[in-house]
């Protein structure tokens, strides 16, 4: 028998569990509404923040077989701009079948509840709370996904702010991160997208200067797939909300990984830059099949597989 | 369980070169000849090149053995691009994008402008393989031209039109074309240059019938389909018979239209 990839996340119904990550292609109507013709089970939109921001200048973004370093800056017409376009993609989407995910960012805890009830009016599926960009530093102090203070209190802002489903996004690059999760959910957190890229840097050794404009960024794709993984191994075991588990898939294989290591989405982003919006269909067959062939009826059956035994 | 996977090209980290020769095309354009190659460059595709601490853009290839870029001057990075010396390094990532094909035997390449640059390394290629290539150049003024010289030594047929009559005849490169089809008879048409060139070329070709291979350029970031900044428009797409949400990073610079 086929495996069924279908699944329900808070209630909103998905054909399959691949999202579009936050930031890939996440800038038009046209190019969410292609990504989801292409296959994905739901798209994010770009995180747009309280104004409008142009981002770093170039080297912004370096691909090679194996990551992706990016420092493009949170480039987002700010949100105010961004609700019509939200809304529109969202009615494209539908029409497919295909959930909107909104994400968002500010630069303060209030800020970040004023930006939520402005997006709020686009009505997305789901708002996913961008607390852990890396790239924007020197502008906005330390991520608020460094602490389970602030990332609660980020969370605790939005939830006042706004009824629909909010997804927290945390960071890899602390500690426990099982710990932030649970203070988030604390909070009101209806689900966690676990991670943002790990903050990284290149130094080409000819120039003897770093290579991306903003000097430092964020690396994702394969290299930091088993960052990924252990993050989301670790949530699951600390909270019962759904996991969006994000970071380095490629293959029907990665997704499957990153089910039975909890999550009940995966993101997809960097393989978009070896095959383009096309990666979608790939991985859904691939994971399909390995599914049919390890006879996995649903996600359900696969889900946290790989979690030690409570 | 198999993997198929149909990898492009990333560009990878970028690479020094070192000029090895600046030719000074016109006013404000000069090619630069660097020391060594790219790996499996085709006509149309493009490379972004870095200079530290100043900036990165993309440019296409004006040749591969030696490497080859021709460079306009319109912003902080081409400007000091278009100033480096010999010896100096350049810093570059690609190929990247899906370049011209060769199609048919007869080509007819037309360019607006410094959208030139990738035609001569098309006409090599097309020449090469036995091809004949007719080149329809257009700019506003004389001074405004380039790859004239270059094209003709090749072995290319030319025809010029300036906006003010400068040089060749006095018009759009358009109106050159709509003749050049009716004269040549060509197999397919490929431009590069400003997009309401692109975007007349295309309908002329729809009312002929021809293929047209249009390269587009576009703001780019970064450069391999994750940021969404070059899309065209979506009524460009629709006018030209793409699918929406096409990235001219990824799915382009070179549109195939019939």
């Amino acid at each position: 028998m086929e495996a069924s990839l279908a699944v329900d996340l808070l209630g909103i119904q998905m054909k399959n569990p691949l999202v579009v990550a936050s930031g890939i292609l996440g800038t038009s109507a046209s190019v969410m509404q292609r990504c989801a013709r292409e296959g994905a089970g739901a798209v994010t939109s770009k995180s747009a923040g309280p104004e409008p921001r142009t981002g770093h200048a170039n080297p912004v973004t370096l691909a090679w077989n194996g990551g992706v370093i990016n420092a493009i800056g949170l480039t987002n017409p700010g949100c105010r701009e961004e609700v019509p376009l939200l809304r529109e993609t969202r009615g494209r989407l539908r029409a497919l079948g295909v959930p909107l995910f909104a994400s968002l960012f500010a630069p303060s805890v209030e800020a970040f509840g004023e930006v939520a009830r402005v997006i709020a009016e686009a009505e997305p599926d789901l708002i996913e709370v961008n607390i852990s960009c890396p790239n924007v530093g020197s502008e906005f102090g330390t991520p608020f996904s460094a602490t389970a203070k602030s990332a609660a209190e980020v969370t605790a802002a939005v939830r006042k702010a706004v009824k629909l489903p909010i997804s927290i996004k945390l960071a890899p690059n602390v500690p426990e991160i099982g710990r932030i999760a649970q203070a988030v959910v604390s909070e009101g957190a209806d689900a966690i997208t676990a991670i943002n890229t790990v903050p990284a840097m290149l130094i080409d050794a000819y120039a003897g200067k770093p290579v991306l404009k903003n000097a430092t960024g964020g690396l994702s794709g394969a290299a930091i797939k088993p960052v990924a993984l252990k993050a989301v191994w670790e949530i699951a075991q600390m909270v019962s909300v759904p996991i969006i588990g994000t970071g380095g898939i490629s293959c029907g294989l990665d997704a499957a990984e990153m089910i039975m290591a909890g999550a009940t989405l995966v993101g997809v982003g960097s393989a978009v830059a070896l095959e383009g919006p096309a990666v979608f269909s790939r991985i859904k067959s691939e994971l399909e099949a390995f599914m049919t062939q390890e006879s996995y009826p649903d996600l359900a059956s696969m889900r946290g597989k790989a979690l030690p035994p409570k | 369980m198999k993997t198929t996977v149909n990898h492009r090209s990333l560009g990878g980290i970028m690479r020094p070169y070192r000029v090895a020769n600046v030719l000074r095309e016109n006013e404000t354009t000069h090619t630069l000849l660097l020391n060594d190659r790219l790996p499996e460059a085709q006509p149309g595709q493009f490379v972004m090149a870095w200079l530290p601490e100043i900036g990165e853009k993309p440019f296409s290839i004006h040749a591969n053995i030696p490497l080859a870029l021709t460079i306009c001057d319109v912003g902080p990075v081409s400007h000091a691009m278009v100033n480096l010396q010999a010896r100096d390094r350049v810093w570059l990532r690609g190929p990247l994008g899906n370049g011209f094909d060769l199609r048919g035997s007869k080509y007819l390449l037309v360019g607006g402008g410094y959208g030139a640059a990738p035609l001569s390394f098309l006409a090599q290629e097309a020449l090469q393989q036995g091809g004949e290539v007719m080149a329809c150049l257009g700019a506003k003024t004389k001074a405004d031209l380039i790859l004239v010289d270059r094209l003709t030594s090749l072995g290319c047929y030319l025809r010029v039109a300036t906006e003010d009559g400068s040089e060749g005849s006095q018009g759009l490169v358009t109106e050159v074309v709509e003749e050049t089809i009716d004269a040549f008879q060509p197999d397919c048409l490929y431009a590069c240059g400003p997009t309401g060139m692109l975007l007349a070329l295309a309908d002329l070709c729809q009312r002929r019938g021809l293929p047209a291979q249009l390269s587009f350029e576009a703001l780019m970031r970064c450069g391999v389909g994750l940021c969404g900044s070059c899309e065209l428009p979506e009524e460009l797409c629709q006018r030209l018979g793409l699918p929406g949400g096409w990235l001219v990073c990824h799915d382009g610079p070179v549109a195939m239209i019939g």
